[in-house]
């Protein structure tokens, strides 16, 4: 058995009266993906916040790369690596500017970070565009420049919030074999979304949430298994009584 | 704190200003282009007449008597070349005349100014000999020039006149407002209006501050950015940095646009280093102000209103736009920081005053207590309410 990436103890999190994440308790393997599913507001995002250090759970612990996260967040801001659920770019910097500015938050090596840039740059296919603003970029190549963001650093964990969302078929099928090549280099990745065949390509195991509530936890194979199910969505179908996309 | 982010932050700040055009347009074309309208419209260019100012004076004590210190004072005040001097045989007449606006103000000179004078050419040193008089004045509250200008030359002129080769004395038998040397032989409306231009400009930073933290919550930038190990310190510094820099840079461009349109201003170099500190930490409470107004907002167009709430009262009672404001109005510009830069700048460009005059340090002081305090307000409000 491998290390674990991630460690969640009964976590809680509440807004005033309502409960976002309810007594959530799980552990995550180093090198994984991991795919966090349920339908909008189920508290995925909530959950991903937490473990970056964004919020405060009401009760409960997580730990990332073996870092509490409230009491070590800086230790595991150092680790890992987000891309947020909304474009989160900036619109006045170019595509290189963006990567260099986080990068350089993350205190990186000028050459390193130069080779980091080029690397992803090419990967991503917006090496011709880097100099130009990211505001003048189309709608899938700033999903792909904050794709890249959160991975300049070279994380060893990596949070993908929903990371192909209003993204085209051709662009979510390049993302999936760039979050692939990731599982090649043996990075720990927690990828929240509602697209169950997205799951299924890329998770070696899946939790599904819903209410704020882990109720199953697996691999897609298994799961499938377990519930006599074709897909994740017949999956989730039959625990919930709702499709996934129907939302609360 | 790391040097790398707080530089890679202030970096991305000064970018966003000078790539985004509304702010760009606020930021530096707004305070040329301001300069160059009021230095056209107000300034030497163009031939405003300013050369001379009439000012009426009454002498309190009976005819006949010595006029030795009182004529040396006179011809002091007609020796500046704006002063045009009128002497009234009472206090009524001068009156009429100040009423009718034929005259700007009215120095009363008491019956004791003689004695006042004599008393501290006798013993310089002794201020247990002196004998106190107090010079009356009457001012037309219409005027910019009348209310801003005539006290401190009348000042400048019983320094000069009166009280030469003793500068270093404190207390003085003969008092007028603040104690500044005027060395203006002319001077224009404008003259008058450029040290507070140069609050007026800087005033603007706390709309484009409060404007980029709302815009960047928005935009979920500032998660983003604290899903890094940036800590609140280095990303605050950053803000601090940048905006002290465009402060500089809003000084450099309404010195040169105000230079162009013949505004030359005492001072000298000093007083300009001196300008540079001053609007620095004017920048602080600008970015505090900016951080009040973000922690407040929650959309950008709200940032903008709100920015207002603090802009406003700071560009009455404490930019070029104070001439002719109730004294009520003016003692409560006391509590605006706005305040202290333009009555600190007014003295070094206006008045010639040195760096180290009591009056500027007292500026500066209150300038860096209320900047520092509305910073930490700003900080405070914004960790608390602002972030999320």
């Amino acid at each position: 058995m491998g290390k674990s990436a991630l460690v969640i103890d009964k976590l809680v999190k509440k807004y005033e009266e309502v409960t976002a994440v309810s007594g959530l308790s799980l552990e995550i393997k180093d090198g994984k993906i991991f795919g966090l599913l349920g339908p909008n507001g189920a508290g995925k995002t909530t959950v991903i916040n937490v473990l970056c250090g964004l919020l405060k759970p009401t009760s409960g612990t997580a730990s990332v790369g073996g870092h509490d996260v409230q009491k070590e967040s800086k230790k595991v801001k150092d680790l890992i690596g987000v891309c947020p659920q909304e474009t989160a770019v900036f619109t006045y910097l170019s595509g290189r500017e963006n990567l260099e500015l986080i990068g350089n938050l993350h205190a990186m090596p000028k050459e390193k970070l130069k080779k980091n840039v080029d690397e992803l740059l090419g990967k991503l296919s917006l090496l011709e565009e880097s100099k130009r603003r990211v505001g003048k970029y189309s709608g899938g190549m700033k999903r792909r420049i904050n794709l890249a963001m959160a991975l300049v650093n070279d994380p060893s964990i990596v949070f993908l919030d929903e990371p192909t969302v209003a993204m085209d078929p051709q662009s979510r099928r390049a993302v999936w074999g760039f979050i692939k090549e990731l599982r090649k280099k043996e990075k720990t990745v927690i990828l929240t979304t509602h697209y169950m065949e997205e799951a299924e390509e890329l998770c070696d195991m899946v939790g599904i949430i819903d209410h704020g509530k882990l109720i199953a936890l697996d691999s897609p194979i298994q799961l499938k298994k377990k519930f006599r199910s074709k897909n994740l969505e017949e999956v989730f179908i039959k625990l919930t009584g709702r499709g996934m996309r129907e939302g609360l | 704190m790391r040097t790398q982010r707080v530089f890679a932050l202030s970096k991305n700040n000064l970018k966003r200003t000078t790539r985004e055009p509304a702010a760009l347009f606020m930021i530096l074309m707004f305070p040329i282009i301001l300069t160059l309208v009021f230095g056209f419209s107000f300034g030497s260019i163009g031939g405003s007449q300013t050369s001379s100012y009439k000012i009426g004076v009454v002498y309190e004590f009976p005819e006949g008597s010595s006029q030795t210190w009182s004529q040396r004072f006179i011809d002091g005040l007609e020796g500046t070349e704006i002063l045009e001097v009128q002497v009234f045989a009472t206090i009524d007449e001068a009156q009429e005349e100040l009423v009718q606006g034929k005259i700007g103000g009215i120095i009363i000179i008491p019956s004791n100014f003689e004695e006042g004078c004599a008393s501290f050419a006798a013993a310089p040193e002794d201020p247990s000999s002196w004998e106190n008089a107090t010079v009356q004045l009457y001012l037309d509250s219409g005027s910019m020039f009348a209310t801003q200008a005539i006290p401190p030359i009348i000042q400048g002129v019983i320094e000069s006149t009166i009280y030469a080769g003793h500068e270093t004395a404190v207390q003085r038998p003969i008092q007028i407002g603040s104690p500044s040397l005027v060395e203006a032989s002319k001077l224009t409306a404008f003259d008058y209006m450029a040290p507070g231009i140069f609050a007026f400009a800087s005033l603007f930073l706390i709309m484009i501050v409060g404007e980029s933290f709302v815009l960047d919550r928005e935009s979920g930038l500032l998660r983003r950015i604290y899903t890094t190990p940036t800590t609140s310190g280095e990303f605050m510094a950053s803000h601090v940095i940048s905006n002290m820099l465009l402060a500089i840079i809003q000084v450099v461009l309404v010195f040169v646009m105000a230079f162009l349109v013949g505004y030359r201003p005492l001072g000298g170099a000093l007083g300009l280093v001196m300008a540079f500190i001053l609007l620095s930490v004017f920048s602080l409470s600008c970015v505090g102000f900016g951080l009040i107004t973000a922690s407040l907002a929650r959309s950008p167009g709200a940032a903008t209103g709100i920015a207002f709430i603090f802009v406003i009262p700071q560009m009455f009672l404490g930019t070029f736009v104070t001439a002719g404001i109730s004294a009520g109005a003016q003692a409560i510009g006391k509590i605006v920081p706005s305040f202290y830069v333009t009555d600190a700048l007014t003295s070094l460009f206006l008045r010639g005053a040195p760096v180290s005059s009591p009056t500027i340090i007292l500026d500066l002081t209150a300038l860096i207590a209320s900047s520092v305090i509305v910073l930490l307000l700003g900080v405070l409000l914004f960790k608390k309410y602002g972030r999320a």
